[in-house]
């Protein structure tokens, strides 16, 4: 399967944090809420959960974008 | 109740999974408000609000699948395929049923971009979410004035319950968007809040 | 802003020994104690416009001659220029001249100063891209505006414009000439960044794309269309070639906008001598005033200090190693006797209140790093206050939409550096600072509403 990485479209994230609960391997909220998301490729074995954290979030804010 | 005929049965099913249908219905808009004010749920993760928004709205157009057909099968009214997707063209009470057709059409249309969320971008889909807001009124509306049901007991009672839970949300929704700081002073109100006096006073 | 521009009546020279590498300077501004050029001035002077005969014709000039954007980002304009010229559909030419830089003033006088330049430039740009029109995107200002507008017409009564150009005004917000944020003002919308995943062509619609460039950028092209690479190449270094206007803050109070060659010493741009005026004592000063530190590249740029600016040059190939960047130009010299924190601190404030509020990051990290850096400022600030505005900046680091909490981030960092000894004072109850005045420029007038951005 092609390398995958998640990122935030950070103007439309309102800070849900659902994108955390769903994917902590991958994803942290910051002090305010806000996802920081891990600069490394999503695991083959978490891919599944990735795609589950990106349809789960209510601002259709957090995506996977295939890396270059 | 002896004698039900088969085409009784059809069309009590079918005012049965109406009811059915706006409450889940009902639930499926508070849920939505829920999730855009960023409301928990006690007890449950985060993402169960959006979970549960988006698993209901689903066993929402079940149910609804089942309240149509059963509609167009019975043969005590006639209601043709046509006009359940089509507003008004129903030989039987048209203007009401009418307003079901078009709040079916607006959940179809929900239903169709939230599946294709990846494809048709943010603003066109937060756009039809929001013009479909308009489903849950015409479904009540619908449901007032396509049966006698909704005129008394049981039925008006909950029908009743979804108006007020409805309208609950919806106040709720509109003074948390009255409170909300404008995205033009966001960072001057945390500004101020962080600022120690003395430098304030300094003019910092 | 008020509708101040900082007009050099000649333009002014930069500070000591005469600008070197040669080149023919001034080329952008008139001649030392000329008039602001009009359309018969500019053309006997520049001569006529000469169009490269077709789309795509001018790049391999632009790119032999090496000329990068002056707006900031220096970018290499014949590589846009290529990219506009296989869009499809063609993208509309864009001049910014937002200027959102508040110590910058040198669009505005290039703008005042030489307007045709850059109306010939755009058409260029128009052409090198195929472009069906133009737009001039100009910071707040009834004059010029006014003269703009009447640039234009004089230019269309003559025919010389192959494309009609409209004027668009940008608000008055540090971040209006951002690409994205003037994109969705051109489109209608107010002035916000917008996320760009993917770089390219900044898109006003679905199908409707623009070539931005900055209007000094604009005026370069016009020449080197004129007088050829070569020509251009006569100026500069061979790494960062031609001249570049640049806004200097001296350290006696005076503003000026000068043309200098890429790669001139600062000390010669901003006549920095070592020593202290009278005493002979270590450090710099320029003329009588020392001086202690210097800002390059203007409130997303760096402080430096002064002993170490005055042995650079303005180059990136210099500067980028250190952090720093030659960025619009913006150099300031700050003096002794003025609180360098404190300096900071207003800056970092106004840089908070310019956020467009839409990332959370930026709108939740800048404020509390300006307010910490308020609390620095101070008497006996808890150290408590630095490692909390560390935290600040790596989380803000990288996770907006667009470059604004990274450079706030850059230009708050590099102070912390230079004003190091400052905090230490600060901390024991001191300060250095002995002249209360606000050195830098910033506006009065903080954004109070969403229609600022409009």
């Amino acid at each position: 399967m092609r390398q995958q990485q998640l990122r935030v479209d950070p103007v439309a994230c309102s800070g849900h944090g659902a994108c955390a609960e769903l994917l902590p391997e991958l994803i942290t909220l910051d002090e305010w809420g806000y996802p920081v998301v891990a600069d490394r490729p999503v695991p083959s074995g978490l891919h599944r959960e990735a795609r589950r954290a990106v349809t789960n979030c209510p601002a259709l804010a957090l995506a996977l974008a295939r890396v270059p | 109740m002896t004698g039900i005929t088969h085409g009784t049965a059809l069309w009590y099913a079918s005012r049965a999974t109406g009811v059915v249908t706006l409450v889940l219905l009902t639930a499926v808009v508070i849920l939505g408000i829920l999730v855009n004010r960023r409301g928990r749920l006690p007890g449950l993760p985060g993402f169960a609000v959006t979970g549960l928004h988006r698993n209901v709205s689903l066993l929402a157009v079940a149910f609804l699948a089942v309240h149509v057909a059963t509609a167009i099968a019975d043969p005590y009214v006639t209601i043709g395929l046509a006009a359940t997707v089509l507003p008004f063209a129903a030989a039987y009470k048209p203007f009401w049923l009418g307003l079901g057709a078009i709040s079916l059409d607006l959940i179809a249309a929900l239903v169709v971009t939230s599946l294709a969320r990846g494809l048709i971008g943010r603003r066109t889909w937060r756009g039809i979410h929001w013009l479909a807001y308009a489903c849950w009124p015409l479904a009540v509306v619908h449901s007032l004035g396509s049966s006698a049901d909704a005129r008394g007991g049981a039925v008006l009672g909950v029908l009743v319950a979804c108006v007020l839970a409805t309208a609950a949300a919806l106040a709720w929704r509109l003074s948390a968007a009255a409170r909300q700081i404008p995205r033009a002073r966001r960072a001057a109100v945390t500004l101020h809040r962080m600022s120690p006096s003395p430098a304030r006073k300094a003019g910092l | 802003m008020p509708d101040t521009l900082t007009i050099p009546s000649s333009p002014a020279q930069p500070g000591g020994s005469p600008a070197a590498g040669g080149g023919g300077l001034p080329r952008l501004l008139p001649p030392a104690g000329a008039a602001p050029a009009d359309l018969r001035a500019h053309l006997a002077r520049h001569g006529a416009l000469r169009y490269a005969g077709g789309r795509g014709r001018l790049t391999g000039e632009v790119a032999a001659a090496g000329l990068t954007g002056r707006g900031g980002a220096a970018f290499p304009v014949a590589r846009k220029l290529a990219a506009a010229a296989g869009a499809r559909p063609a993208p509309v030419a864009v001049g910014n001249g937002a200027e959102g830089e508040p110590a910058s003033s040198k669009d505005a006088s290039l703008l005042w100063l030489s307007p045709h330049l850059v109306l010939d430039g755009l058409q260029l740009a128009a052409e090198a891209a195929g472009a069906p029109s133009a737009v001039l995107y100009l910071r707040p200002g009834q004059r010029l505006h006014a003269r703009l507008a009447q640039a234009i017409a004089e230019r269309a009564a003559a025919g010389i414009d192959a494309v009609g150009v409209a004027l668009v005004r940008a608000p008055d917000r540090f971040l209006a000439g951002e690409e994205s944020a003037l994109a969705s003002r051109l489109a209608g919308r107010p002035a916000l960044p917008a996320y760009r995943p993917a770089r390219g062509l900044p898109r006003l619609a679905p199908a409707r794309s623009a070539l931005v460039q900055n209007v000094e950028t604009l005026a370069h092209l016009a020449l080197i269309a004129r007088h050829g690479a070569g020509w251009f190449r006569q100026a500069g270094t061979a790494a960062e070639p031609g001249s570049m206007l640049v806004t200097l803050h001296l350290p006696d109070g005076h503003t000026t906008v000068a043309e200098v060659p890429l790669g001139i010493a600062l000390a010669d741009l901003l006549g920095l001598a070592a020593g202290q005026p009278g005493s002979g004592e270590p450090g710099v000063s320029c003329g009588p005033v020392p001086v202690q530190a210097v800002l390059v590249g203007g409130y997303h740029g760096t402080w430096l200090p002064a002993a170490q600016a005055a042995r650079l040059p303005l180059a990136n190939a210099m500067l980028r190693p250190l952090g720093a960047a030659v960025g619009a130009g913006v150099v300031a010299a700050l003096p002794a006797g003025r609180c360098g924190l404190a300096e900071t601190a207003r800056v970092a404030r106004y840089l908070a209140l310019e956020s467009a509020g839409q990332c959370g990051p930026c709108f939740n990290g800048l404020p509390r790093i300006a307010a910490a850096l308020g609390h620095l400022a101070g008497s006996r600030p808890d150290r408590r206050a630095v490692t909390d505005l560390e935290r600040w900046a790596g989380l803000v680091t990288g996770r907006g939409a667009c470059h604004h909490p990274d450079g706030s981030v850059r230009f708050v960092r590099s102070a912390l550096r230079a004003f190091a000894a400052e905090i230490g004072l600060h901390e024991a109850g001191r300060c250095s600072g002995t002249d209360p005045r606000p050195f830098l420029p910033l506006p009065a007038d903080p954004p109070s509403s969403d229609a600022d951005w409009s």
